[in-house]
């Protein structure tokens, strides 16, 4: 696969077409229908998820949040490939794969909904908690894969990083690092295609993304990032090849972000709607679920009954994310393992403070 | 016991933690083969082999933000940074990850590692090679600043620094890498973090240092005793989190402090000091507490910097001036 959609060709891996028809039937990954149908279903309770999380968002009851709407393919396709025992570490839009990993909606929303507690994914096995410095956690990626190897144990990590990501120093340093030390990493880009408004081409001259990877001697490969097969085919291969001790491979899933950068942000400031139209025929739901009808596999039926479904256990996460406390020693108590005394004294000197206001009649 | 200087200190607690615990790697740039610039991780790879000791490309930033992911896989690094003023390309992981990762889990990751420098000038290096920023360190919530002054302090303090959960930066004085010997136990043992230690007990003022000052301290200490002074000399060892107490204690006997450092004055370590002696002491004091430091200024030049890296009757005259007031 690797030789066939070697980055200098500049083609991509796609399985599946718009309309739900197998194109590719070479490279289509051997999935049960009830493995294909469980798919789609991951990717339509984080769709609904996340259009909860956003309208939340707007009734004043969520932070800031970033919509994952359109890249649920990318997200899923690749966290699919993991087994068990394998390490994840997100950037910070990859709600369907992190749901799959075992992280708890709970957890996510809580997270997005201002609480540490959240990202702890405790949940979960072996996946770090999303991190907003762009691409810095390719690195951390890069030193679990380290450990793995060093460790001699049979698993390998998997890491996530967007667009504008591969524009950041860190970025080139875990390619780097990551090839020198040939280490069992699979790096997933979600290239869709704007880093909040700045597009694609203004990251970088360099005819794709996946090219990159050879400058640091990985392999590397462009996915059509919002059809599952193919996603899924690409980092099950990958995730083969660096657990035998190939060299790291870098997948560049290009997809779209339906959505907006973030609840703050105003995609119709940068981009037109024509261009919108033309995503949303892509739209990684509406093709699986085109190759499931086509099956004579799934009924519109299935959907409604799914979606009323889902909605009642993501109302009743986000209840429980709601009415998690935040009391103040939280602030302090995991700054460190061992809390200093100069730490200590200043929760203690914040409790006094407050004891005394508790005393006063305030007007 | 052996007569070690703080290059060989420092090796042999690196040895020791190698030999006692599978866990602790050590890397950077030029660590492995060649035992590191300065030769501290000399034979190192030698005796535990390439997968444990071993040559980073040179990225600072990779060689810190990997450290992050070997801690969170259940590693133990000492990763090495060539120099204090190189730092700066890693600077977004210490600050972004190290110091927050603990408090961003909840506990679930420990970032139980420990980044080596030397730092300091006063060696005729070329421009970023004689800085002293420990200060900015400090003020990361959710690190540990350490900084031995001499050979045994340097073993003790680097076992307890790779053995604590907490991500600890390991300041070494390269000034005085080989100008101190001192007996040091061959094996393990430990001084524990965040202790300041009295170096000479006094009545009179209170100074306090770390690092390689603490050698002009102790001439200053010499002058002053000629004088009819008796100067309590504090090592403070950890600079973070500081020892609040022991420094407490003393001012509130002497009545007067000064401490000694060489970062830049504005915002230093030595505003702290002053800050706790007026806190903890306000009432004791009989003189102002006061501050030495080096200018706000980049650490000149070779040529120029016998002008910023004082001698010790400069600690002498601000010791007179104080007990004077």
């Amino acid at each position: 696969m690797f030789t066939e959609y070697d980055p200098l060709k500049d083609t991509m891996l796609q399985i599946l077409d718009c309309s739900g028809n197998i194109i590719n039937p070479k490279f289509m990954p051997d999935l049960s229908m009830a493995q294909i149908k469980e798919a789609y279903n991951w990717m339509l309770y984080a769709r609904i998820a996340d259009i909860k999380a956003v309208s939340y968002q707007r009734q004043g009851r969520m932070y800031t949040y970033p919509p994952n709407l359109g890249q649920e393919a990318s997200a899923l396709g690749s966290a699919m490939a993991l087994g068990k025992e394998d390490w994840m570490i997100p950037a910070y839009r990859e709600l369907a794969a992190w749901l799959y990993r075992g992280v708890t909606l709970k957890d996510v929303y809580l997270f997005w909904g201002g609480h540490e507690d959240g990202g702890k994914f405790s949940n979960a096995k072996n996946i770090i908690p999303p991190c907003v410095p762009i691409g810095s956690q390719t690195l951390h990626a890069v030193g679990i894969a380290y450990s793995l190897k060093y460790k001699k144990q049979n698993s390998i990590a998997l890491t996530y990083i967007g667009d504008g990501g591969t524009s950041e120093g860190d970025f080139h340093e875990a390619m780097n690092y990551a090839g020198v030390w040939r280490v069992p990493l699979v790096f997933v880009c979600q290239n869709n295609q704007y880093a909040i408004s700045t597009p694609r081409n203004k990251q970088t001259a360099a005819k794709s993304l996946a090219i990159k990877a050879i400058g640091y001697g990985l392999k590397g490969i462009q996915v059509d990032g919002n059809d599952f097969f193919a996603v899924y085919a690409a980092a099950t291969a990958a995730a083969k090849e660096v657990r035998s001790g190939g060299m790291p491979i870098f997948i560049e899933c290009i997809t779209y972000r339906q959505g907006a950068h973030t609840t703050s942000d105003d995609p119709t400031r940068y981009r037109e709607k024509e261009e919108e139209e033309i995503w949303l025929q892509r739209d990684p739901l509406k093709r699986l679920k085109a190759y499931l009808v086509q099956k004579q596999e799934w009924h519109e039926e299935e959907d409604r009954k799914l979606q009323s479904q889902y909605e009642k256990e993501i109302e009743e996460q986000f209840a429980q994310a709601e009415r998690h406390p935040y009391p103040l020693k939280d602030v302090f108590q995991y700054m460190y393992v061992e809390t200093p005394e100069n730490l200590r004294k200043q929760h203690i000197e914040y409790e006094k403070f407050l004891n005394w206001k508790e005393t006063q009649k305030w007007q | 016991m052996a007569v070690m200087t703080m290059v060989q200190a420092i090796n042999s607690a690196l040895e020791t933690k190698l030999k006692e615990d599978p866990d602790v790697l050590c890397y950077g740039e030029d660590v492995g083969v060649e035992g590191g610039v300065f030769r501290v991780t000399e034979n190192l790879q030698k005796q535990f082999g390439e997968a444990r000791v071993f040559d980073s490309p040179l990225a600072e930033s990779g060689i810190v933000g990997t450290a992050v992911g070997m801690c969170i896989a259940g590693l133990r690094p000492v990763v090495e940074i060539q120099f204090c003023g190189f730092v700066y390309p890693a600077f977004n992981q210490i600050l972004s990850h190290v110091a927050r990762m603990h408090n961003r889990t909840r506990g679930r990751y420990r970032m139980s590692m420990v980044i080596r420098f030397p730092y300091g000038g006063g060696i005729k290096a070329p421009e970023h090679h004689s800085e002293s920023m420990e200060a900015l360190y400090a003020h990361i919530p959710g690190l540990k600043v350490v900084i031995p002054s001499n050979p045994y302090d340097a073993k003790g303090l680097l076992i307890s620094a790779i053995e604590s959960d907490d991500p600890v930066l390991y300041l070494e004085p390269k000034k005085i890498y080989r100008a101190i010997k001192q007996d040091v136990p061959d094996e393990k043992f430990t001084i524990p973090l965040g202790q300041a230690k009295v170096m000479q007990e006094g009545q009179d003022l209170t100074l306090v240092s770390y690092g390689a000052m603490i050698r002009e301290a102790q001439k200053a200490v010499v002058m002053a005793k000629k004088e009819g002074y008796s100067i309590e000399l504090i090592d403070l060892r950890t600079i973070s989190p500081i020892d609040r107490e022991t420094l407490a204690q003393s001012i509130r006997k002497t009545g007067r402090v000064l401490s000694v450092t060489e970062g830049p004055k504005s915002f230093g370590v030595g505003a702290e000091i002053i800050s706790i002696a007026n806190e903890e002491a306000f009432l004791n004091l009989e003189a102002p507490p006061t501050r030495l430091a080096g200018f706000d200024t980049v650490p000149p030049y070779p040529r120029g910097e016998g002008w910023y890296f004082y001698p010790p009757e400069r600690i002498f005259y601000e010791i007179k001036k104080l007990m004077d007031f």
